[in-house]
């Protein structure tokens, strides 16, 4: 295979947005009949490396070849010319159109200047009968499950005499027998020369399937590799990466004393019993006491924001129960759940988190003001001293409350939510990667924030891509692979190798488990 | 297998399956469910009437109603994009009072008719370009289109126009036997033709197919390499160029130009076709459908006039209704296959 | 300087000030008032007086575009609440009674805060878009009128009621004191309390709303519920100073004008940030071209062109398209002042 010649090659690629570097100096290649596995956490650069190859983004330098030819393309439509295709996580298909259309729309077959429904179908189903797929290509695309259309826009893809297919994250609304569906497909595809580029957060999935992976993290390229010669554990070493960053004025915290041994007279104040929702998380148990930071740890894609989501009242668990203080609770609304005192900010801060056209005062006092209704408005004086403190607290900067929060930087929003929710005094405040993206400095002090509201007798749940992090400030840490609650472990002499050892293989070493 | 097959049934249960599955189908229920509303009209019509289900009464709905047929045909395109055309009423008033001036003045109507129908297009593609270059929400623009139309009709002249061009008032007379003592006018076979053309456009023409497109995602068009942007300000041109047609057909019903005729007439147009299965979001429903949609709308007019006690504001309390029962019944169709 | 520049009520000032303008040269007298009969009386007057049944209704319609909403039905509502009243009264025996006006006042807005609480009902639980929502009842509302007028035009004879629409209070138009009201009414309502804070950030974005715990359902049922109360104020404002309830022409188009002052105010369309003393000067701006229209001498019915071309060009000015093309201006311009002041 090597012997060949590759089919795309991107030569030290690097693509700039305001104030990122999306990638930097990055290098790809990808074989005629194989399967190539992009790898990486959010933010190393998996889509954008895609959206430069079909044309979404310009690159600002870098050599790009298609079968040996130099190209740069205009757009998605250009690069299926030139034989790249791709197939998206949620369908990019149209539900109201039949199954033959959503494969053949664009090149439809004609007949006297007019679309050839006969022969548009026939050509559909022969397709879809070569992917062993039994589909009536003249039903509705939206009457299937997501997994038939997820198998017809692959049908879409390859009916393009397709050089490349590009599959991105296709898996993750399927299930068992889906994948093992899907994967028949993509061996096939492989088996008739086709270039294959394949991203999951399914680490099972990808050494099933792939015959090399490329790592990226932050924009760089980490590096190409063969499965066979990478352990899993090294994987995700290479995907998560050493935190860099220095952060000598926050102490390793001493565990011991809080938790462990007197634990066991304490009721949590929140517990999970077999909790789980379909297509999100497995049942699961877990407890949260008082005072104490539990880190959730896994891969994008594990189930880590999911289980937060369920726990705050923003998705509803199909399964199990939630008790607050022993009390079995439904928070069918994530206002129940801050009337409980449970917050959450969301990992998604643009479009869950800030109100981006309110002043920073207003967004700190929003939910506040939520919970106090309509007619209980906290009077001006006591919002002004409410920002004024929390942008001290949090030095938020402009240090104007004034200031519309769309104009302020990533991680200056980032503490304008966190005083959002520290305002309502929750017992429990669920933080989904609330240090990702945003610098060295203000991740330090959210950081050192969060070791303070735990000390102050606040329960945190801390969820970070970061292991080190999620390490350095969880008391107790759980790992979630694939959907599932792998592990739930005392942080007592834990390392990001050990941690690694479980998010890779779901094995928890002998001991450790709590 | 992804793929479940389902029990082997009984052929009548999976008749009734399969009905059942036609009628909760958000692409083919709502328009069946018009036309067993327009049987039913008709129905209870021929039960109440003597006379109703009487030939000439079913052609004239169509006489009556020709321009309507026409105005829906324009405005299926546009709703099934997603978008919305207020500006219709006021486009046919301006044409009439185009029509009306022009031959006034003595201007053929073989220059008047083109005349019409370029300028009303090309208002139609101002308010494409305001909505896909400048993304101004459909309603805004054609808002606006509806304000300078009718504004025009003000400066053209205030009062009516009568016309006196021969051949409109030999078009307007004109009646095409049907044998029986039946006849209908000119204007139906040119709506119909509008229709034919409409539908072939939707069925069988890429364009056709990008207009459902469009309703169904605008993204995912785009992505698959269709003319999405082409497309989004063409429906806006065959919407005016259907407004200029319907006003040159309602000429020939009234003949005379008249400032403040069809006020109100976008909402009929707008209300035939969610009546006729058209999803108000875009994406599903048939040109046949908007026509049943003014069939109703027309039945319901002339069971009214049948009725004689029934007032003539029963009609507008109707289409609201229907409005509310063919929204809700969409609604629920879409909900259930999400 | 520059935050004058780019405050967002700049342009429509500047819209009425021009406007105003051309009124001065057209007819010196403009800014004349006079006082008879210890009433005001004057082209400013009139304008204020005419124009206040579009501001009331864009009072309303201001909040419930703040949601991201529209309420297309207010025509429809202004036509049904002068119905009601007018046939009350001509039901009556004494039609000139305080206490009749009052019960067929009373009744009107009852009548026309059910039918805020349905399109409330339809957007916030239902789930149905507020546009399509709101043309259910606006197509079906004028025969509701018409049903409640028999299809006649109402005349009634009623001081009390005729006081309503062009009656006179310390001096004043009653009118416009209607509409200083309610305008001052939500005002006050919205910004003393957290409500207008609650509008807009449901209108900027729903889900982070919802996960601050905010109450959006409620929030919908009350501004479609109080868009109808001031179409049903403003309902009773045109049928008094008609002395007529016409089913048919009673706030005709006046949800459009009202849509197109809330526009032209600086509210977005697209929901959020909302300014109230804008949708004022929108209503200003609307009456005051009306008006001028006249005094220019050009034949009033052409009034619609004009607002078309208003409609227009607000809409091209805030157009994100023409933003990003004046922001590509602006950014050289931007960076060669500061490269001047360092």
């Amino acid at each position: 295979m090597t012997a060949q010649n590759p089919v795309v090659s991107m030569t030290d690629i690097s693509i700039s947005f305001p104030g990122v570097k999306a990638l930097d100096g990055v290098d790809f290649r990808l074989f005629p009949g194989e399967v190539h596995s992009l790898m990486g956490e959010n933010g190393a650069g998996k889509s954008t490396l895609i959206k430069a190859l079909t044309g979404v983004y310009t690159v600002d330098s870098g050599r790009m070849t298609l079968a040996g030819e130099d190209v740069s393309f205009s757009g998605p439509a250009d690069a299926q010319r030139a034989g790249i295709s791709t197939v998206y996580q949620e369908v990019n298909l149209l539900p109201n159109l039949t199954v033959a259309e959503n494969i053949l729309l664009g090149r439809e077959p004609r007949r006297f200047g007019g679309i050839d429904w006969r022969a548009m179908r026939k050509r559909a189903k022969e397709l879809l009968t070569g992917l062993h797929l039994d589909v009536d290509p003249s039903s509705l695309l939206g009457d299937h499950s997501l997994a038939v259309q997820q198998l017809v826009a692959i049908g879409r893809a390859i009916d393009v005499e397709a050089k490349v297919v590009i599959l991105d994250e296709p898996t993750s609304s399927l299930d068992a027998d889906e994948v093992a569906e899907l994967f028949r497909v993509i061996r096939e595809l492989k088996s008739s020369g086709v270039a294959i580029l394949f991203v999951s957060h399914f680490l099972d999935q990808v050494y099933e399937i792939s015959d090399r992976l490329t790592v990226l993290r932050n924009g760089k390229l980490v590096g190409e590799y063969r499965p066979e010669e990478l352990l899993r554990i090294d994987l995700v070493q290479k995907m998560i990466g050493k935190d860099i960053a220095v952060l000598d004025d926050l102490e390793r915290r001493t565990h011991s004393g809080q938790s462990g041994g007197d634990l066991d007279g304490e009721r949590p104040i929140v517990s999970a019993i077999g909790l789980g929702r379909k297509g999100a998380i497995e049942p699961l148990d877990l407890d949260v006491y008082e005072g104490e930071v539990v880190g959730i740890a896994g891969l994008l894609g594990s189930g880590r924001t999911e289980l937060a989501r369920i726990l705050s009242g923003v998705d509803r668990p199909d399964t199990g129960e939630l008790r607050i203080d022993g009390v079995s609770r439904r928070f069918r609304t994530p206002r129940a759940a801050l009337s409980a005192r449970i917050a959450y900010s969301s990992e998604n801060r643009r479009a869950e988190g800030i109100v981006d056209e309110l002043s920073i005062r207003d967004n700190i006092a929003l939910a506040l003001q939520a919970d106090k209704g309509w007619f209980r408005r906290i009077p001006k004086k006591r919002q002004d001293e409410l920002a004024a403190s929390y942008i001290a607290a949090l030095n938020i900067r402009p240090a104007n409350p004034d200031a519309l929060v769309r104009n302020l930087s990533g991680g200056n929003q980032q503490k304008v939510l966190l005083a959002r929710w520290l305002a309502v005094a929750p017992r429990l405040l669920i933080l989904d990667e609330p240090t990702r993206g945003i610098d060295v400095g203000a991740k330090a002090e959210i950081q050192k924030l969060v070791a303070n509201l735990a000390e102050n007798g606040m329960s945190v749940v801390f969820i970070s891509a970061e292991l080190e992090e999620v390490l350095r400030l969880s008391n107790r840490i759980a790992i979630m692979r694939d959907r599932r609650l792998v592990a739930d472990i005392d942080n007592d002499d834990l390392t990001v190798d050990s941690l690694l050892a479980v998010i890779a293989d779901g094995s928890v070493a002998s001991g450790a488990t709590s | 297998m992804a793929i479940a097959t389902a029990p082997v049934a009984s052929p009548t249960r999976r008749a009734i399956d399969r009905t059942r599955g036609v009628f909760t189908s958000p692409k083919y229920g709502p328009v069946l469910v018009t036309l067993l509303l327009l049987v039913a009209i008709y129905a209870i019509g021929g039960a109440r009437y003597r006379g109703f289900l009487s030939g000439p009464v079913i052609l004239n709905l169509f006489v009556d109603n020709a321009y309507l047929i026409v105005l829906a045909v324009g405005m299926t395109f546009v709703i099934l994009t997603g978008g919305i055309d207020l500006s219709v009423g006021a486009v046919v008033a301006l044409s009439t009072m185009i029509a009306a001036s022009l031959l006034q003045s003595g201007t053929s109507p073989g220059v008047v008719i083109p005349v019409i129908l370029v300028l009303t297009s090309v208002l139609g593609l101002l308010v494409g370009l305001m909505i896909h270059v400048f993304a101004i929400q459909p309603f805004i623009a054609t808002l606006a289109a509806m304000f300078l139309a009718r504004g025009l009709c003000y400066v053209i002249s205030s009062s009516s126009i009568s016309i006196t061009d021969p051949f409109f008032v030999a078009f307007a007379q004109t009646r095409i036997p049907l044998g029986g003592g039946m006849s209908i006018t000119p204007s139906v076979i040119i709506a119909l033709l509008v229709v034919i053309v409409g539908l072939v456009v939707l069925q069988f023409t890429r364009f056709g197919r990008t207009v459902y497109a469009i309703g169904g995602s605008e993204q995912s068009g785009m992505l698959m390499g269709l003319p999405v942007a082409r497309t989004k300000v063409l429906v806006y041109v065959i919407s005016g160029f259907c407004s200029g047609l319907a006003g040159v057909l309602f000429t020939f019903y009234t003949l005379s130009g008249y400032s403040l005729t069809a006020v109100g007439t976008e909402l009929d147009a707008i209300a035939a076709v969610v009546i006729g299965g058209t999803l108000l979001t875009g994406g599903y429903g048939f040109v046949i459908g908007s026509v049943l949609g003014v069939l109703v709308l027309g039945t319901i007019q002339t069971i009214i006039t049948f009725e004689g006690t029934l007032s003539s504001w029963w009609t507008r309390i109707f289409i609201g209704v229907l409005l509310l029962v063919f929204i809700v019944l969409q609604k629920v169709l879409t909900a259930r296959r999400r | 300087m520059s935050s004058i520049l780019t405050h967002r009520l700049f342009w429509p000032v500047v819209m009425l000030l021009v406007l105003f303008a051309v009124n001065l040269v057209a007819f010196p007298g403009f800014f004349v008032i006079e006082v008879k009969d210890g009433h005001l009386f004057g082209s400013l007057v009139d304008i204020v007086r005419n124009g206040a049944p579009t501001l009331i209704i864009a009072v309303g319609m201001t909040l419930v575009i703040a949601t991201r909403g529209i309420d297309l039905s207010v025509g429809a509502i202004c036509a049904i609440s002068g119905a009601v009243a007018c046939s009350i009264l001509l039901g009556s025996p004494n039609p000139g009674s305080v206490g009749t006006v009052v019960t067929a006042v009373v009744v009107a807005v009852a009548i026309s805060l059910v039918l805020g609480v349905w399109n409330g009902f339809l957007v916030a639980v239902f789930g149905v878009q507020p546009i399509i929502a709101t043309l259910i009842l606006m197509t079906a509302g004028r025969g509701v009128a018409m049903l409640i007028t028999e299809g006649q035009i109402l005349t009634v004879n009623s001081p009390p009621f005729k006081v309503i629409g062009s009656g006179f209070l310390f001096g004043l138009p009653v009118a416009v004191l209607i509409a200083a009201l309610i305008f001052t009414a939500a005002a006050v309502l919205t910004r003393r309390t957290a409500l207008g804070l609650l509008i807009e950030s449901v209108g900027i974005n729903p889900e982070a709303s919802r996960q601050a715990g905010v109450r959006s359902r409620g929030l919908l049922f009350t501004v479609y519920t109080f868009s109808a109360l001031c179409a049903a104020i403003a309902g009773l404002v045109l049928t008094s100073n008609q002395t007529a309830a016409d089913a048919n022409n009673t706030g005709l188009f006046i949800e459009l004008d009202a849509i197109l002052a809330v526009v032209i105010g600086g509210t977005s369309l697209a929901g959020g940030r909302y300014s109230l003393a804008g949708t004022l000067v929108g209503a200003l701006v609307i009456q005051t071209l009306v008006t001028t229209v006249y005094t220019v001498g050009i034949p009033p019915i052409a009034t619609m062109v004009f607002k078309a071309a208003v409609v227009t060009a607000v809409c091209l000015l805030q157009s994100p398209t023409t933003n990003a093309v004046i922001a590509s201006w602006r950014k050289p311009i931007a960076a060669r002042f500061r490269k001047a002041a360092v």
